[in-house]
């Protein structure tokens, strides 16, 4: 028998074969396959059968809406009492903050979102411009626009602020401060100088040993007696920077274990280019590793910012806060008041935080270059 | 010789001259260890401008740290290396006065993933040289037009061939003007059929007449191509030679093993 053999024609590339379809046929596979799947999709089925009508009815089918009145929502049959929300949404907006000043957030929260879309678009241009107004001019703005006092602005103490607003001025200030400190903070952990090493390792593993509460207690109630008569610390500043620097240790051990994934050859091809050390770091080390950990990054900003509701405790009025205290509003005294409150609540904090994930997906496909093999 | 050629040309030598004068890079003396691991004794190597030099041995010679340490990716113990008059010491200005001026090629091409191959060839050009991105964009397309790959110029490399990946990472390190390239190992990685993309470019390298030190096991290319071989073992020059020498006559017990066993 001959082994020798030689192709005469090269055959050409076909097409992959149609994957089958069909309702029946998706559904047999994914739903009713084995008798076990069979039976978790029956289960399944009941349980929506069961939660999700009652549900349903609660939040939209027997509730009332906004312009109804509390005795609507005093009905035994009612729901949730939306026209408590919308009746109460202004405070839990701005908190104390003065209605006839309302013009000043406003203003604050059209800049922050005309500066952040184009800044989270990648194609819109003009991107080191844009980021220098948000993160440099903006928050000088805000705070000229909302304590006042100057430009013949009416002075408001920042006991008067609350609300969604705080919760986004501290989410905000401890997301775009704990970044680049927990940049600083892993990259001196890596350092080959002891005294720089040392200093980082003990911040990171003191604010980590550390609960949130505990540290803004510490900043809220002890650091005022550890400073001199008279001096005092705005309250809504003392939490800002303990919160910051409580997520910038987090964030610290996040960026470290990007570092970790970077390859020695990457450190070497730049090094041997002549880079110095940060432009090694800033140019080839930090955006691979920081791309490496968006999710974990994500992670931190999200845990956050709903750690940002523990600002309560010190007296804080963030969402959370406000939403609670209006709960022993007796105008609107109902069975569903708190209950509505917290659900409320909870869809706030929902949109931002499922936002942030779904730009950090995003993100990621985007900076996907193809290297993964 | 009578060796099969490794490109399909003859070599253009009219340019290969070895400086008579000027020194490259001078090793008097030098001795590095790994932690207790003695792994560089007593080298002495004196490199002249214009010299094509590889340098052979088997695995754990030290011959890829000996080169490490002419740009100081590895520091040395005792001695001194200097290199194009600059003595490397603990001091970062003249560690990166020295690298600014030695191109290195790696094994495993170590591009940078994250940028498309014109921002590999740029990056240094702009921010260590403070050449405008203009001309550094045109020199970057001269180079690569040179390793035969301008098409892929806007693409990453995690989109390129490794031959055409060391093609760049060579691009890369020509972009800075270099005065010595050190080669550690650059086909080592690659398929055989990509071997020859990256000799053919190292050759015209040699043919300019740059100051070339390669780590390879391409003995075709240290046979055409080099005029001084070294060989390694247990961290020691074991023996240095002219090619012609060096393979048909080898002189130590060492070096005779060696090459029985990679020549058949």
């Amino acid at each position: 028998m001959a082994i020798s053999y030689v192709r005469t024609e090269i055959q050409q590339a076909q097409p992959a074969p149609q994957r089958a379809s069909g309702i029946a046929l998706w559904l047999r596979r994914n739903l009713f396959s084995t008798p076990t799947d069979t039976v978790l999709t029956l289960l399944g089925i009941a349980f929506l059968l069961w939660a999700v009508p009652p549900l349903f009815g609660f939040l939209f089918g027997n509730a009332v809406f906004p312009g109804g009145t509390v005795e609507q929502c005093r009905d035994p049959g009612a729901g949730a009492c939306w026209a408590y929300i919308g009746d109460r949404v202004n405070f839990f907006i701005y908190g104390f903050y003065p209605i006839d000043q309302y013009w000043r957030p406003n203003l604050v929260f059209a800049l922050a979102a005309l500066l952040l879309v184009p800044l989270a678009i990648p194609k819109v241009p003009f991107k080191v411009i844009n980021a220098i107004l948000f993160l440099v001019v903006l928050p000088v703005v805000t705070y000229v626009l909302l304590a006042g006092g100057s430009f013949g602005l009416r002075p408001v103490p920042t006991e008067q602020w609350g609300g969604l607003l705080v919760t986004l001025i501290i989410s905000s200030v401890a997301i775009i401060g704990s970044l680049p400190l927990g940049v600083l903070l892993a990259l001196g952990r890596q350092s080959k100088l002891p005294v720089i090493r040392t200093l980082c390792i003990s911040f990171i593993e003191l604010w980590r040993a550390v609960p949130l509460i505990t540290v803004l207690f510490m900043a809220s109630i002890m650091l005022p007696l550890f400073l001199p008569q008279g001096t005092s610390i705005d309250k809504l500043l003392r939490a800002l920077v303990g919160v910051t620097l409580f997520a910038s240790a987090y964030m610290a051990e996040v960026i470290r274990g990007g570092l970790q994934a970077i390859p020695r050859g990457q450190y070497e091809a730049a090094s041997a280019l002549g880079l110095g050390y940060w432009r090694r770091m800033g140019f080839i080390v930090l955006p691979q590793a920081l791309k490496h950990v968006i999710p974990g990054i994500v992670n931190n900003f999200i845990s956050l910012f709903k750690d940002t509701s523990l600002v309560s405790i010190v007296g804080i009025f963030d969402l959370l806060n406000t939403i609670q205290a209006a709960t022993s509003d007796t105008n609107w005294f109902s069975p569903t008041q708190a209950v509505t409150g917290y659900i409320f609540a909870a869809l706030i904090y929902w949109v931002f935080c499922f936002s942030m994930s779904r730009y950090s997906m995003f993100m990621e496909r985007r900076l996907n270059t193809g290297h993964k093999r | 010789m009578t060796t099969e050629s490794i490109v399909d040309r003859s070599i253009d030598r009219s340019h290969m001259s070895v400086s008579q004068t000027e020194v490259a890079v001078e090793i008097i003396g030098m001795n590095k260890w790994f932690g207790d691991f003695h792994v560089l004794r007593d080298i002495d190597l004196k490199v002249m401008k214009g010299e094509r030099i590889v340098i052979a041995g088997p695995s754990g010679s030290g011959k890829s740290t000996l080169i490490r340490c002419i740009n100081r990716l590895e520091e040395h113990q005792k001695g001194q290396i200097i290199v194009n008059g600059t003595e490397l010491t603990s001091d970062l200005k003249r560690v990166d006065e020295v690298r600014r001026e030695v191109g290195m090629v790696f094994q495993h091409f170590n591009l940078f993933p994250h940028l498309t191959i014109m921002q590999n060839l740029t990056l240094a050009p702009i921010w260590v040289r403070g050449i405008p991105k203009a001309e550094a964009e045109q020199t970057a397309m001269k180079y690569l037009e040179r390793v035969r790959i301008p098409e892929q110029a806007h693409k990453f490399p995690g989109q390129l061939s490794g031959g055409q990946q060391q093609r760049v990472a060579i691009a890369r390190s020509l972009c800075m003007s270099p005065r010595i390239m050190l080669f550690d190992e650059p086909t080592s990685a690659l398929d055989p059929e990509m071997v020859k993309e990256v000799l053919e470019v190292m050759i015209s390298l040699a043919e300019e007449g740059m100051t070339m030190l390669c780590v390879t096991h391409e003995m075709g290319f240290a046979r055409q191509v080099a005029n001084r071989v070294i060989f390694m073992d247990q961290g020691q020059i074991i023996e240095q030679n002219e090619p012609e020498a060096f393979f048909s006559n080898p002189q130590h017990e060492r070096t005779k093993l060696f090459l029985s066993q990679i020549l058949h």
